[in-house]
């Protein structure tokens, strides 16, 4: 198997677990959510910790052992949500981190996030160590040990870090004073860091669904009452512990640095870290997307595009007309994705307007509206003529599918007029409307899974303005018609289209049976 | 526009329900605890073999300059600015530390350490860890810290029984002057 394969092999994961769970339910499309939900849990349990933790070389041990002693205590029960939460969000960010990768999602416009993304993973790996040194306990003089004859690697320092742990006398309370900022400081850091990984996406998703908080809460809380975490005996510095059980997800780095040398996990480190820095940069065959472009004469600054823009590309400023209160959409061209779900936001995106050429208050250069209404109408008449008497003809049925998603293998057939969208999100939901006023007898709209929509909100806006519940919406007559149906298809999965327009086929030859 | 009856669902569910998706959560969560559990806790690792002790030579010592003070010239002292004439000029760089250690009569680090700092003129710092066989061990450790001389100017044998797992630290005492072992 190849690495071209990844993706294809992930997005297969997606794709299953979404059909077992449902989208909301599926951890693997709420990575990064459940990650920060693992760093509040962090953060709160942490709280905890640190009120009860006696901050001096000769204290801390004892003062975590007594959380200990209780079994099923709140203080023991906190402390292994702590250290399984903290595996938790180590293993939830570098999956995070995967699957951005392997959908491809850091180049152009995702630039950003994934730079600060990736300039916090030094910080998780401070923080998370760290904890370990606080305990000080065996494990956390293994740690502590071994990452400062880790740092001594480094020739800058004058002296050796690692003589702070030759002996029992060399660790004072102002070398805890220093765990105790690495553990409580670094975290601080990660917040802010995390504030400016989310700054350039709107409505970033820093909570999971419901369903999955629970379930995620409820399986952390079941392991730390059956599984809680002990400590391995108060640090001894005059041995080595013979046998530790060490946490693989964090410490990892020692074992291999002691089975290979400090230089070598060094190059690991240095080199994977650059190579994430400098992978957007990485010339590409892959195009900057073409951005969207504002007519001043059709912006009516209402703000839907500004409000559903998911990448904050579009902000409001003074209209050029310079009327009192009137605005306009301005496009940043180095945040915008191209996704045009601006497009079908607009109220100008109306295809009923008597206008020869469609222009509207915001369009896509590469597939503007005004295009996409004539080959709907070209299409339709198309049909028309080559079958009107035709009576096993149920009348066409127009696709608007998103050439990320699905495609239709029936495509070829003659009763569907597929019109492929940068992303349903482009489509105003009145040229359903117009569609089936024009000669279509259904209208089937494919979007990719919520969630698993390459430009994260373009699934989920195009649902709630079919359903009604966002501007702009569709015509309450077509909303519950059972002659427009919405379906939800990643790339790959053609067999979701065809399956629903097997099944609009079938409704349409009901209705004709039934109305003969 | 075409009126028909409904027959199908118009789109797949966000959020499964039944049996089938209580069961596929369990799983998935159950392997979840099961990968957290068991790689938060396993393998265990053995830092070292069961009959191994750990030897860590560490000495962080300024070692002596490299040349003696001298006194300036006239025509040198001429050539300073008038607040800078001292008479005496003492070199500020230090003689690399030289250390030596010996087990059991063999060579078991031979190590030379630069002095620290910009101009030479810091500490110089040794450290180095060896994994040993318990048991009694003859140490020897030698230690040069004056470039100007032939010899080494510190040094300390012992006999030492080391037990499993045991750290044994040989080390500086800059008060008494002596290398020691801890």
């Amino acid at each position: 198997m190849s690495l071209a394969a990844a993706p294809k092999l992930w997005r297969r994961l997606e794709q299953l677990l979404d059909r077992a769970l449902g989208a909301r339910a599926n951890p693997i499309r709420h990575l990064g959510a459940l990650a920060f939900l693992a760093f509040w849990l962090l953060a709160l349990s942490g709280l905890w910790l640190y009120a009860v933790l006696d901050t001096s070389a000769s204290g801390a041990y004892a003062s975590i052992e007594a959380l200990s002693r209780v079994p099923w205590s709140i203080g023991g029960v906190l402390r292994s949500m702590h250290r399984y939460g903290a595996d938790a969000f180590v293993m939830l960010t570098a999956l995070h981190l995967l699957r951005e990768l392997l959908h491809g999602r850091f180049r152009h416009f995702r630039r950003f996030s994934w730079l600060t993304g990736s300039a916090l993973l030094p910080i998780i790996a401070v923080s998370a160590v760290g904890g370990f040194w606080l305990n000080w306990d065996r494990l956390g003089q293994f740690s502590a040990t071994a990452t400062a004859e880790w740092l001594d690697a480094l020739p800058l320092l004058g002296s050796t870090l690692a003589r702070n742990f030759l002996t029992t006398a060399n660790v004072s309370d102002r070398l805890f004073s220093l765990f105790v900022f690495v553990h409580v400081g670094m975290p601080l850091l990660l917040v802010f860091g995390l504030w400016f990984h989310i700054q350039r996406i709107t409505r970033a998703e820093v909570f999971p669904p419901r369903p999955l908080a629970v379930g995620f809460l409820a399986t952390l809380l079941a392991l730390a009452l059956a599984l809680p975490i002990q400590s391995q005996g108060p640090a001894q510095l005059a041995s080595i512990p013979p046998s530790l059980a060490i946490d693989w997800f964090i410490l990892f780095a020692h074992p291999l640095m002691y089975a290979t040398s400090a230089g070598l996990v060094w190059a690991i480190a240095m080199v994977g870290f650059l190579a994430l820095l400098l992978l957007p940069f990485v010339p590409t065959r892959i195009a900057r997307p073409t951005v969207a472009v504002v007519d001043p004469d059709n912006c009516s600054g209402c703000q839907r595009c500004f409000v559903d823009c998911p990448y904050a590309a579009i902000t409001m400023a003074a209209h050029p007309s310079k009327r009192a209160g009137h605005q306009i959409a301005v496009v940043d061209v180095d945040l915008c994705a191209g996704c045009g779900i601006c497009v079908g936001a607009c109220p100008s995106s109306t295809p009923f307007r008597h206008i020869e050429e469609l222009v509207t208050g915001i369009d896509m250069p590469q597939q503007a509206l005004t295009t996409l209404r004539s080959a709907l109408r070209q299409r339709l008449q198309q049909h028309a003529q080559s079958s009107p008497h035709d009576a096993a003809d149920t009348g066409p049925i127009v696709l608007f599918r998103c050439s990320q998603g699905a495609d239709a293998s029936a495509e070829t057939a003659g009763d569907v007029i597929t019109l492929p969208l940068i992303c349903t999100g482009q489509l105003p939901p009145s040229f359903i409307d117009y569609a089936l006023r024009d000669g279509a007898a259904a209208v089937v709209v494919a979007t990719c899974r919520l969630s698993g929509c390459t430009y994260r909100l373009g699934a989920q806006w195009t649902s709630e303005r079919l359903s009604g519940a966002r501007e702009p919406h569709l015509r309450a007559a077509y909303r519950d018609a059972p002659n427009v149906m919405l379906i939800e298809a990643d790339a790959g999965e053609n067999r979701e289209i065809d399956m629903g327009l097997t099944t609009m086929r079938a409704r349409l030859t009901q209705f004709k049976a039934t109305s003969v | 526009m075409v009126e028909v009856p409904s027959t199908a669902p118009r789109a797949a569910p966000a959020t499964r329900r039944g049996p089938a998706a209580w069961v596929g959560q369990i799983i998935l969560y159950g392997l979840f605890a099961l990968t957290i559990g068991v790689f938060s806790h396993w393998p265990p690792y053995h830092h070292l073999s069961g009959d191994e002790a750990l030897v860590k030579l560490s000495i962080v010592h300024a070692g002596k300059p490299v040349s003696d003070c001298r006194q300036r010239t006239p025509e040198e002292l001429a050539k300073l600015p008038p607040n800078m004439r001292a008479a005496t000029n003492c070199p500020r760089e230090r003689s690399p530390l030289v250390v030596e250690l010996d087990i059991d009569g063999k060579p078991a680090a031979r190590m030379s350490a630069p002095p620290s700092g910009l101009s030479r003129d810091g500490a110089s710092a040794v450290y180095r860890r060896l994994p040993v066989a318990a048991g009694e061990r003859e140490f020897a450790v030698r230690m040069r810290d004056n470039a100007r001389s032939a010899g080494f100017d510190y040094t300390l044998e012992r006999r030492v029984t080391l037990k499993p797992a045991q750290v044994l630290v040989i080390d500086f005492d800059p008060h008494r002057g002596t290398l020691t072992l801890q």
